[in-house]
C-alpha cells in the first residue's frame, strides 16, 4: 500500500470541513476525539457517486449470478458475490481498508484489529477482514467511530513496538509506519516499559528482530499453508507472546524469503540484504527470472550499478506473488566471478586478457578452418532467445546444425509444442484433482509449480503420486515406484493407482525434463501418452499432459528449433562453441578442439575453454525467454554490463563480420524479425501460445523402455547455474539447510 | 515555571522506572522457547508409560478420529503428571505424535496455559493464587514466609527437588481467600492431586509444608478450624429460624 495513497484516504473526510485543511492533518480536534459529538456536527455524508476505481485492480467474480448481492461503502452501492467480506466489499468499492494480519492470499486471522469499519446498526466497530458482507449492509469507513478506531489500535500496536525506525531495514516499506502516518494519532497515552523478545535464527536467509513483530501471524499461515513448513508458532501469551520455533529450527523452506515480504514490519527481513540500502534508494527493473523454468515475475532493485536485492512481482498466472528463495537471493552471484574481458588461453595454459578484435579475429580463423561437420554450438541454459537464434544462424552460414541447447538431451524432439511445455498451464493445475508426476520433483525444479500443486491439494483434496527416486515432499503423496516398470504398469491397467486416474475429472500428468537425458526417452514418452489416452488425460476441454522444464532458455530453443543433427557430434567436434553453457559433458571432446566460451561467469565451462569471450547476465540485457508452460516473457536491463562484457547476441553478430558470415540483423529488432520466421510465437511478449497439436499426430515409436530407476535432475536446489554457484549466499543455504 | 514542569516529569520518569518491568509477570517458566539441557532436549526418549497408554486411548476416545488435536491439553496434562510436573521438550513431541500434529502446535498450547510447566519442579508444586481478593487477603505475605521457609525463589526448586512455589491467578476460591493450591506429583499420574488449601496463614502454610515432607495426609479445604467449607466463621448468622408463611393466606387450610 503506497504511502501516498494512504495520505490521500487519510485527508479525504477532510473535505466536508470548512476548518484549515493543515490545521486539521496535524492537530487532532476534540470532535474527532468525540465520536458523537462529531456525528451529530457533521452533514449526512454526499455520496461520491462517479464509480470508483477497485483497489489494487481488485476483480471479482461471480460464480453464480444470482448469488449477487449489494452492499453500500460509503453511500456508493456496490455489487458483490455471496461470501465476500466487508473488507473485499469495500476493495471492489474502491476503499483501501488498513490491515495487518489480513492477507488475501492467506486464510483470516482477525487478531490486528486495524480494519475496523463503522457497520450502521451495528453496535460497535467491526473488523472487517473477518465479518461477512450481508445484503444491504452499510458500510462506513470514514466516519469519526472508524477514525478513533484505527486510531486506538494503533495506540495499543505501537505500545510494544520499538522506536527503531532509523536503524529497521523496513522503514520505507514498512505498513506500520504508513498506517500509523495514515491514520494513527500523533500521541499515544502509554508510559510504561515496552517489552522486548529475543531474536531467533531462522537460518541464512531470514533475518529477525522479533522485538518488532506485532503478532499478525502472517509468517505462522504463510509457513503452514503456503509453504508447507510447520515450524513457525505463536508462543506464550498476553504480552508474552512471540513468534518462534520454540525449539532451535532453521526455516528449511524453499519459499522462505517470503516471509520478509507478507512481515508488515521490520521483524522479517532479508539477512543478506540487512543494512545494505535504503529502499528509497533503489531503482526498480521489472523483468523476469531465469534461474528455472517457471519465469517468476521479478523486480530488480538497483542502486547505480549494483543489484541490490530482487523482490516478486505479481502475476496470477506463473508466480501469484511469490518467488522462491533461489529467484529472490541469487543476486550477489551477479557479483561474483564475473568474465569482464575477452581471453586467451596461452601455451602455459595460464588466460591473458586481450581486446575484443583480436579474440573474435582468432576465433574466427579457428572456425573457418574447421570442417562444418566438426562444428558444434551450444547454447547454455540461461541464454535467451535472440542469441540462441544468432548463433543458430552463425552456424548454419558456417553449415553445420549441430547446434542444441544444454539439458534438452541428445535428441530432443522439438516438432510437436506440446511435447514440451506444460499444457494444461501453472494456474490451470488448480483445477486438477489427480497429480501423476513422472520422474520430476517439482519441490526442487520448480517451486513455484510446487506452490501450486501444493495449494490444489490443499484446496480440492488433490491425490498426488510420484515415480521416481525418494525425495521430500509438502504435501500427502504416494510413491509409486522408482522407475519405467511402474509406467508400464500404469500403461496395462494393472496398477491399484490406475482407477484414481480414470475416475479423475481433471486429472494431471507432469513428466519431469530431466527425463530428456535418457537414451530410452520417446518410448517413455510414448507409454506416458499412452497412460494419458487410456484415462482421458486430454480431452477437448481439458490437456492434462505436461512436460516440466528445467531451464529458462529450453522452451525458446525448442520453439526455435536447435535440434542437433547428429547425435554423437561433440566426440568428432574440433570447434565448439558455448554460449554460457556450463552442464554439457565434454568428456569425449577430442584433446585438440578448439572451445569458446562466451558467458558472464568464470564457471564449469571455462574449464576446457581455450578462448573467453565476456557477455552480460539476464540482469544486464533484454532478452526473450518462454517459460515451461510457453509464457513468452522479456527481461529489462535493470544494471549496465561490467567490464568489457557484451550482450551474447551482439558479440555473435561481430563475430559473423569478423568471419565474413555477416548476419543480416545489426539490432534487437532485426533479429526479432528473423525470430518471427521461425517461432511467432516468440514475439507475443506476455502471452502464452498454446500448443495447436496434440500428441496424437506423432509418429509411432519403436524401442523399449530400460528398466534403470528414474534419476533426480536437480541435485542441490540453491546452485543450478552459473549465477546461482557463484553466489554466496546460495553457498551457505547449500551448507546449512540441506545437510541431511 | 520551567523548573516545576521539570521536576513533575522527572517524577513522572521516575515512577516509570521505579516498577522493574516484568516482576507482576506469572508465568509457569518464564521462557517462550526451549534451551537444550541434559535433562530436556528434545533427543531424549519418552513415552507415556503402560498404564497411560490405555488413558490415552481413553482420551482420544472422547473426540472424533478427524479432530484428534483437540485431545491436546487432556494428553499435555497427563503426560505432566507421568514426568514429575513439567513437561519436557520430548513429551511434547511424543504428544505430538499421537494426536498426529507438527510439534510447534503442541508447543504453541503448553507455552500459552501456565499451569503446564515447561521447566523442573517440585514433587509438590505449591502454586500461590496472586489474584485481588486473595492479595488483599495477604497472599503476598503467604508466598513470602513459603519462599523463606523454603529458601528459594519463585518457581525455584528446593535442593530436596521436594518443594517448589509458584503463582496462580484466581482459583475460583475467593470466598475462602488466601488459598494456596498443592499439586502433588510424588506418586506419578496414579496418585496426583490437586488440592486446595483455604483460608491460610504465614504460620499455617509453613504447617502445610513441613506436613507434607512428612508424607502426612491433611485434609485440603479451609484451614481455618471455626469455619465449615466456606460458611461463616462460628457457624452461620442469618436464615436461622424457620420460614415463616406468607401472611396473606393460610397455606395449611388448602
Ligand atoms: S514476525 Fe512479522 S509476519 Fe510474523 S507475526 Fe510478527 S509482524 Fe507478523
Ligand atoms: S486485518 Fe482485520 S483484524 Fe487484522
Ligand atoms: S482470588 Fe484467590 S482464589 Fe480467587
Amino acid at each position: 500500500m503506497g504511502l501516498g495513497l494512504l495520505a490521500s484516504r487519510a485527508m479525504r473526510p477532510l473535505r466536508n470541513s470548512h476548518s484549515s485543511v493543515f490545521l486539521r492533518t496535524i492537530v487532532s480536534k476534540p470532535e474527532l476525539q468525540s465520536a458523537e459529538s462529531s456525528a451529530a456536527a457533521q452533514a449526512p455524508p454526499e455520496p461520491d457517486l462517479p464509480p470508483r476505481t477497485p483497489v489494487g485492480g481488485a476483480r471479482i467474480h461471480f460464480p453464480n449470478p444470482e448469488d449477487a448481492i449489494e452492499v453500500f461503502v460509503d453511500g456508493y452501492p456496490v455489487k458483490i458475490p455471496k461470501g465476500m467480506t466487508v473488507l473485499q466489499a469495500c476493495e471492489v468499492a474502491g476503499v483501501d481498508i488498513p490491515r495487518f494480519c489480513y492477507h488475501s492470499r492467506l486464510s483470516i486471522a482477525g487478531n490486528c484489529r486495524m480494519c475496523l469499519v463503522e457497520v450502521e446498526k451495528s453496535p460497535k466497530p467491526v473488523a472487517s477482514c473477518a465479518m461477512p458482507a450481508l445484503p444491504g449492509m452499510k458500510i462506513k469507513t470514514d466516519t469519526p467511530v472508524a477514525k478513533k478506531a484505527r486510531e486506538g489500535v494503533m495506540e495499543f500496536l505501537l505500545m510494544n513496538h520499538p522506536l527503531d525506525c532509523p536503524i529497521c531495514d523496513q522503514g520505507g516499506e514498512c505498513d506500520l509506519q504508513d498506517q500509523s502516518m495514515a491514520f494513527g494519532s500523533d500521541r499515544g497515552r502509554f508510559t510504561e516499559m515496552k517489552r522486548s523478545v529475543v531474536d531467533k535464527n531462522l537460518g541464512p536467509l531470514v533475518k529477525t528482530v522479533m522485538t518488532r513483530c506485532i503478532q499478525c501471524t502472517r509468517c505462522v499461515r504463510f509457513a503452514t499453508e503456503v509453504a508447507g513448513v510447520q515450524d513457525l508458532g505463536m508462543l506464550g501469551r498476553g504480552s508474552g507472546e512471540e513468534i518462534g520455533t520454540y525449539v532451535e529450527k532453521l526455516m528449511t523452506s524453499e519459499l522462505s524469503g517470503n516471509v520478509i515480504d507478507i512481515c508488515p514490519v521490520g521483524a522479517l527481513t532479508s539477512k543478506p540484504f540487512a543494512f545494505k540500502a535504503r529502499n528509497w534508494e533503489l531503482k526498480g527493473t521489472e523483468t523476469i527470472d531465469v534461474t528455472d523454468a517457471v519465469g517468476s515475475n521479478i523486480r530488480i532493485d538497483s542502486r547505480g550499478p549494483e543489484v541490490m536485492r530482487i523482490v516478486p512481482r505479481l502475476n496470477e498466472d506463473i508466480n501469484e506473488e511469490w518467488i522462491s528463495d533461489k529467484t529472490r537471493f541469487c543476486y550477489d552471484g551477479l557479483k561474483r566471478q564475473r568474465l569482464n574481458d575477452p581471453m586467451i588461453r596461452d601455451a602455459d595454459g595460464r588466460f591473458k586478457a586481450v581486446t575484443w578484435r583480436d579474440a573474435l579475429a582468432v576465433v574466427a580463423e579457428v572456425a573457418l578452418q574447421a570442417k562444418p561437420e566438426e562444428i558444434v554450438g551450444i547454447a547454455g541454459r540461461l541464454s535467451d532467445a535472440e542469441s540462441m537464434m544468432a548463433l543458430k544462424d552463425l552456424l548454419n552460414r558456417m553449415g553445420s546444425n549441430n547446434v542444441w541447447c544444454e539439458g534438452t538431451g541428445t535428441q530432443p524432439s522439438a516438432d510437436l509444442r506440446s511435447g514440451y511445455i506444460m499444457n494444461t498451464t501453472i494456474s490451470g493445475l488448480e483445477k486438477a484433482d489427480v497429480f501423476l508426476l513422472i520422474g520430476t520433483q517439482p519441490r526442487v525444479e520448480a517451486a513455484m509449480v510446487n506452490a501450486r500443486i501444493r495449494k490444489t491439494v490443499r484446496a480440492n483434496n488433490a491425490k498426488v503420486a510420484y515415480i521416481g527416486p525418494a525425495t521430500d515432499f509438502n504435501y500427502d503423496h504416494q510413491h509409486l515406484g522408482t522407475g519405467p516398470e511402474t509406467l508400464t504398469e500404469l500403461a496395462e491397467g494393472r496398477h491399484p493407482f490406475c482407477s484414481a486416474i480414470s475416475n479423475a475429472k481433471n486429472p494431471v500428468i507432469i513428466v519431469g525434463a530431466g527425463l530428456f537425458e535418457r537414451e530410452d526417452k520417446d518410448a517413455i514418452f510414448a507409454t506416458v501418452e499412452a497412460i494419458a489416452k487410456k484415462h482421458n488425460v486430454i480431452r477437448p476441454d481439458w490437456n492434462g499432459l505436461n512436460v516440466l522444464l528445467l531451464n529458462a532458455a529450453q522452451a525458446a530453443a525448442l520453439d526455435l528449433g536447435l535440434v542437433p543433427e547428429s547425435t554423437n557430434s561433440i566426440e568428432s567436434a574440433k570447434f565448439v562453441y558455448l554460449m554460457g553453457a556450463d552442464d554439457v559433458n565434454l568428456d569425449k571432446l577430442p584433446n585438440d578442439a578448439f572451445v569458446v566460451y562466451q558467458g558472464h561467469h568464470g564457471d564449469r565451462g571455462v574449464y576446457r575453454a581455450n578462448i573467453i569471450l565476456p557477455a552480460s547476465a539476464f540482469s544486464e540485457k533484454e532478452g526473450t525467454y518462454v517459460n515451461t508452460e510457453g509464457c513468452t516473457q522479456q527481461t529489462l536491463p535493470a544494471v549496465p554490463t561490467v567490464g568489457d562484457a557484451r550482450d551474447d547476441w551482439k558479440i555473435i553478430r561481430a563475430l559473423s563480420e569478423v568471419a565474413g558470415l555477416t548476419l543480416p540483423y545489426d539490432s534487437v529488432g532485426g533479429i526479432r524479425t528473423r525470430i518471427r520466421t521461425v517461432a511467432p510465437n516468440l514475439l507475443n511478449v506476455d502471452e502464452r501460445e498454446p500448443a495447436t497439436f496434440g500428441p496424437s499426430v506423432k509418429p509411432e515409436v519403436t524401442g523399449k523402455m530400460d528398466t534403470t530407476p528414474f534419476k533426480s535432475a536437480v541435485e542441490n536446489f540453491y546452485m543450478t547455474d552459473s549465477i546461482t554457484r557463484a553466489s554466496k549466499i546460495m553457498a551457505q543455504c547449500s551448507a546449512m539447510l540441506l545437510k541431511k | 515555571m520551567l523548573a516545576r514542569l521539570a521536576a513533575k516529569r522527572l517524577l513522572e520518569i521516575r515512577q516509570v522506572f521505579r516498577q522493574s518491568p516484568q516482576a507482576s509477570r506469572s508465568f509457569s517458566t518464564a521462557l517462550n522457547y526451549h534451551i537444550d539441557s541434559p535433562d530436556n532436549n528434545p533427543d531424549l526418549p519418552w513415552e507415556f508409560s503402560e498404564g497411560n497408554k490405555a488413558k490415552v486411548k481413553e482420551i482420544l476416545s472422547h473426540y472424533p478420529s478427524n479432530y484428534k488435536q483437540s485431545a491436546v491439553i487432556p494428553l499435555l496434562d497427563l503426560a505432566q503428571q507421568q514426568h514429575g510436573g513439567w513437561l519436557p521438550v520430548s513429551a511434547m513431541n511424543a504428544v505430538a505424535k499421537v494426536i498426529d500434529v507438527a510439534p510447534i502446535r503442541v508447543y504453541e498450547v503448553s507455552t500459552f496455559y501456565s499451569m503446564f510447566n515447561r521447566s523442573k519442579v517440585g514433587k509438590y508444586h505449591l502454586l500461590v493464587c496472586g489474584t485481588t481478593p486473595c492479595m488483599i487477603r495477604g497472599s503476598r505475605e503467604i508466598e513470602d514466609a513459603l519462599l523463606k521457609h523454603l529458601g528459594v525463589k519463585r518457581n525455584e526448586v528446593t535442593k530436596d527437588g521436594l518443594f517448589s512455589v509458584g503463582e496462580m491467578e484466581c482459583m475460583g476460591c475467593c470466598v475462602n481467600a488466601p488459598m494456596i493450591t498443592v499439586a502433588d506429583y510424588s506418586n506419578g499420574s496414579e496418585g496426583y492431586t490437586y488440592n486446595y488449601y483455604e483460608d491460610v496463614t504465614p504460620k499455617r502454610v509453613v504447617e502445610i509444608v513441613e506436613m507434607l515432607r512428612r508424607g502426612e495426609k491433611l485434609p485440603p479445604g479451609t484451614q481455618n478450624p471455626h469455619r465449615i467449607k466456606c460458611g461463616p466463621e462460628g457457624g452461620n448468622t442469618t436464615l436461622l429460624s424457620e420460614p415463616k408463611p406468607p401472611s396473606c393466606r393460610d397455606l395449611d387450610a388448602c
